[in-house]
């Protein structure tokens, strides 16, 4: 029969298998979204879902099945969970200012005639971006 | 049954970290790269929390700290040398 701890133990298993199911639907998404920008946002949200439940299945199991409440474990929580969205946005900041293009079929593009302004952008965008936002 | 499931869990997450070394590899652009490598320490990470529970220690977790923090330092240092062009920069001369 199934008692309180296996049943906690059961759920830690089930977290650990739901949490290498977002993860591989995550590396799909960065095989095939098409540019850098969606590419991150398929990498960044749902890693960090991923890592956040497969270390609380952690947490949880070895609470439970050892007794054993590690601290390390949940510094190891709240520090991917804090820098894992820091460095995502970081990277899609270097690569817009890099001037990596957006892929085709993107919308209306409102931060480039702020940020690039006059230079290097052809003056057709920046005239059609300018009267769409005034 | 659960060490299977287990294990099932860690080879989904070799097979995503695989897709990502695709991706890293022929990435067009490095901030693809950048993020790729970063998710793929974040894997790793799942990984060893896996691989502990396997092996029923407590030993690889201060790993998890550590492998944390170097994907986190080295993520900010590619940011900053893909938008700036160097790494540490300093004030006054050059």
């Amino acid at each position: 029969m199934l008692n309180v701890k296996e049943i906690l133990e059961w759920i830690a298993v089930l977290s650990v298998l739901l949490a290498s199911i977002i993860s591989m639907i995550s590396a799909f998404g960065m095989i095939r979204l098409p540019d850098v920008y969606t590419r991150s946002h398929a990498a960044t949200k749902s890693s960090t879902m991923a890592v956040l439940a497969c270390l609380s299945g952690a947490f949880i199991y070895f609470w439970v099945h050892d007794g054993y409440v590690s601290v390390r474990l949940i510094l190891g929580i709240v520090f991917v969970f804090i820098t894992a969205p820091v460095s995502g946005h970081l990277v899609t900041r270097a690569a817009y200012r890099a001037r990596v293009p957006l892929a085709e079929g993107s919308g209306d593009d409102a931060l480039k005639p702020v940020l690039f302004g006059d230079e290097q952008t052809s003056p057709t965008i920046t005239a059609d971006n300018v009267d769409k936002h005034e | 049954m659960k060490e299977t499931i287990l294990l099932l869990a860690l080879t989904f997450f070799m097979i995503a970290i695989g897709l990502l070394l695709y991706r890293s590899i022929v990435g067009p652009t490095m901030p693809d790269r950048a993020i790729a490598l970063d998710t793929i320490g974040v894997n790793i990470i799942s990984a060893i929390a896996i691989v502990s529970i396997i092996l029923s220690t407590t030993a690889f977790l201060e790993a998890i700290l550590i492998l944390g923090i170097l994907a986190f330092i080295g993520t900010i240092a590619f940011s900053k040398y893909i938008e700036r062009g160097v790494i540490v920069e300093r004030k006054g001369d050059s």
